[in-house]
């Protein structure tokens, strides 16, 4: 009961297979991209669990669905002790007031013909909160919470800049006091000087607001940064999962080892002494991945059985913690 | 000793646009030594995309245009070449990686239509020794199945394979100097390290330079010699790679240094920052451009845009306070 009140949201066995459909008319079924295939993980209260992979990882069609946005084609969402999937459209209408979503492109996901206020005031409007002065205090109050200028409510989204209009997303976010907040990549359109400038505010409001974050990426340093919990997604499936500082200090499967190797350090006496693992090939399509371990084909460890069979995911921790990787070599060392 | 390879000075690459003047590159110099990689750094809007395409004279018409300075390559001003001259040299003896592999190359030709073509621009073979050419070119940048490969069309690569053609076209000539623009932003990250590696592979196979721009510091680190750090248009900074890490002395380098998210370091409460963003490039003020942000201005800073110079042996600084910074760090 006590670990259950830690997670705020809990995932189990997330499927979403996508239908080929090809022909004329698109009506000829050709097998399924299985997008997210099978994904386990939990949320804790006020903590950030960090989601990285490559692109077509099905890291985004996961956040998704978490959010009930597609339909899943298995699984459960657990939020306060109920299934999301299984509520009617009313009460996923009040379910959706506790979960927000941030985007990566703050271009694409405001706009241009509403101002700040509007952009701000369109979930208070949805829902119904107070009236309309209400609800222009509370834009106001939300813009300052973001570090904008509450006298800019009127402006439109092409008077700020990038990182201005990140914050703009944010607040609209924040708008309903939400207790999850997905966040879909939020920092990597942005310029270098304006990310640490975001990434600040959110772990500053995530302590002050007491909120959870769901943060996909794929620069393991941004969410080395923010995160308590890490899992690594391959095609569709986790590959490992671990508490951020476990994950980096002794990553356990090959991928996650090549992921941060690839990854260089910007310090150029450590990074020319590093040394470092280069996977080689491509990330194969989903639409017909590998038999056994997706992984097997790029993987330097990899024996007869990673072609035959799946490893699942199991415990790896050496300090009682848990330290979850799908690999039938975990731990062995790249070299 | 150092040898000069290419030297660029006081490059000003403006374009006249309805809205104004926007002075993308202002007042850029550097030097390029056989068998070195510059990095040049910068965030969006910076100027070291606008520099490189200023090389090659591939700057976007018909707002573009190359107002002062010199590029000397080979003994050469090719700043005032016209289109016809610069193909000389452009694609043959300097040649050029772009970061969107999928928009540089034509989708209704063969990737080995392409690649030949190239080659028989600048070199008088014969179609078959440009095929077979254009195979061996394929082989060395670890494209599987060279011969086959040659007859597919873009579509049919990955977006890391399509980079390795890009690779591929740019070194068929054997080019003295590679311009990287930002050669991986667009592909996965494992698949950064791999065609990073391919290139700089390459070129010190071959000896020659590689001219590297990003905007990520990690990879400057890991593969440049040395580094110009741009803003605004302008150089702030350009050192030896090592100075640039552990010595800068603009408060831009130092601050974007700062409010890098790394991999190796605990996760810790808050970044250090640079207030504000970068500034749009119409209607600049006459101060230094990094006022409104520096954490150091004084009042002199608005007045006079500071001097690039070479502050000390091989390190170049435009910043009033420059003085003030090197004693700081002779004291310790």
């Amino acid at each position: 009961m006590d670990n259950e009140m830690k997670y705020l949201l809990k995932v189990e066995n997330l499927k979403k297979y996508f239908k080929i459909r090809r022909g004329l008319l698109m009506n000829a079924s050709k097998g399924f991209i299985k997008a997210v295939d099978g994904i386990t993980f939990g949320i804790r209260k006020g903590k950030t669990f960090g989601l990285v992979g490559e692109s077509g990882c099905g890291k985004s069609t996961a956040a998704r669905t978490i959010l009930r946005l597609i339909n899943p084609s298995g699984g459960k969402v657990i939020y306060n002790g109920s299934d999301i999937f299984s509520l009617s459209r009313k009460q996923m209408f009040a379910v959706r007031r506790e979960m927000q979503i941030i985007f990566q492109d703050p271009y694409a996901s405001l706009s241009p013909r509403m101002t700040a206020g509007d952009i701000i005031s369109e979930p208070l409007d949805i829902h119904r909160v107070g009236d309309k002065t209400y609800r222009r205090a509370r834009v106001k109050e939300l813009l300052s919470l973001v570090e904008l200028n509450p006298e800019h409510i009127n402006r439109y989204p092409h008077q700020f800049s990038s990182g201005q209009r990140q914050r703009i997303g944010i607040a609209r976010a924040l708008a309903l006091n939400p207790k999850l907040i997905i966040c879909d990549e939020p920092v990597s359109a942005l310029d270098v000087s304006v990310q640490a400038q975001i990434l600040n505010l959110m772990t500053g409001l995530q302590k002050e607001l007491n909120l959870s974050f769901l943060f996909i990426a794929h620069d393991l340093s941004a969410v080395r940064h923010v995160s308590s919990q890490i899992g690594v997604m391959y095609l569709g499936r986790m590959v490992e999962i671990a508490d951020s500082e476990d994950l980096y200090k002794k990553p356990m499967h090959p991928y996650t080892m090549g992921l941060m190797s690839a990854v260089p350090i910007p310090d150029p006496r450590i990074e020319k002494k590093r040394n470092r693992i280069i996977l080689s090939g491509d990330i194969p399509s989903p639409i017909d991945p590998p038999s056994g371990c997706s992984f097997h084909p790029r993987c330097p460890l990899a024996q007869d059985i990673c072609k035959d069979e799946r490893p699942e995911l199991t415990n790896h921790s050496d300090n009682g913690k848990s330290h979850m990787a799908a690999c039938f070599f975990a731990g062995k060392p790249l070299s | 000793m150092n040898e000069k390879l290419l030297e660029v000075r006081d490059l000003k690459t403006h374009f006249f646009t309805p809205d104004g003047v926007v002075k993308a590159v202002d007042g850029v110099s550097f030097i390029l030594n056989k068998k070195e990689v510059l990095g040049i750094v910068g965030e969006t809007g910076s100027g070291k995309s606008v520099t490189a395409l200023s090389i090659l004279n591939l700057i976007p018409q018909p707002f573009g245009r190359i107002v002062g300075g010199r590029i000397m390559f080979d003994g050469v001003d090719i700043a005032g070449l016209g289109q016809k001259q610069i193909q000389k040299y452009r694609g043959n003896r300097i040649s050029m990686v772009f970061q969107d592999p999928a928009a540089s190359l034509n989708p209704v030709y063969t990737v080995g239509n392409q690649i030949m073509e190239s080659i028989m621009i600048h070199q008088k073979i014969d179609k078959r020794s440009a095929r077979k050419k254009a195979m061996r070119l394929l082989d060395m940048v670890g494209i599987p199945e060279p011969q086959r490969r040659l007859n597919s069309y873009p579509h049919q690569f990955s977006g890391g394979m399509r980079q390795r053609v890009m690779i591929a076209m740019a070194l068929a000539n054997s080019p003295s100097i590679l311009i990287a623009d930002e050669p991986t932003t667009a592909l996965d990250v494992t698949i950064q390290a791999q065609i990073l590696e391919l290139m700089v592979d390459v070129m010190n196979k071959t000896g020659s330079s590689i001219i590297l721009i990003t905007h990520d510091l990690g990879v400057v680190a890991k593969y440049a010699d040395k580094v110009m750090v741009m803003y605004g248009g302008k150089p702030v900074e350009f050192s030896d790679i090592d100075k640039i890490f552990y010595e800068p002395l603009h408060p831009y380098t130092n601050g974007l240094m700062g409010s890098i998210a790394r991999l190796d370091s605990k996760k810790k409460d808050r970044l250090t920052t640079i207030d504000g963003s970068p500034p749009s490039l119409i209607d600049l003020p006459p101060g230094c451009i990094f006022y409104p942000r520096c954490k150091y201005r004084m009042e002199g800073c608005a007045r006079s845009y500071p001097r690039f110079k070479e502050v000390k042996p091989g390190h170049h600084v435009a910043c009033h306070r420059h003085a003030e910074f090197l004693k700081e760090e002779a004291d310790g």
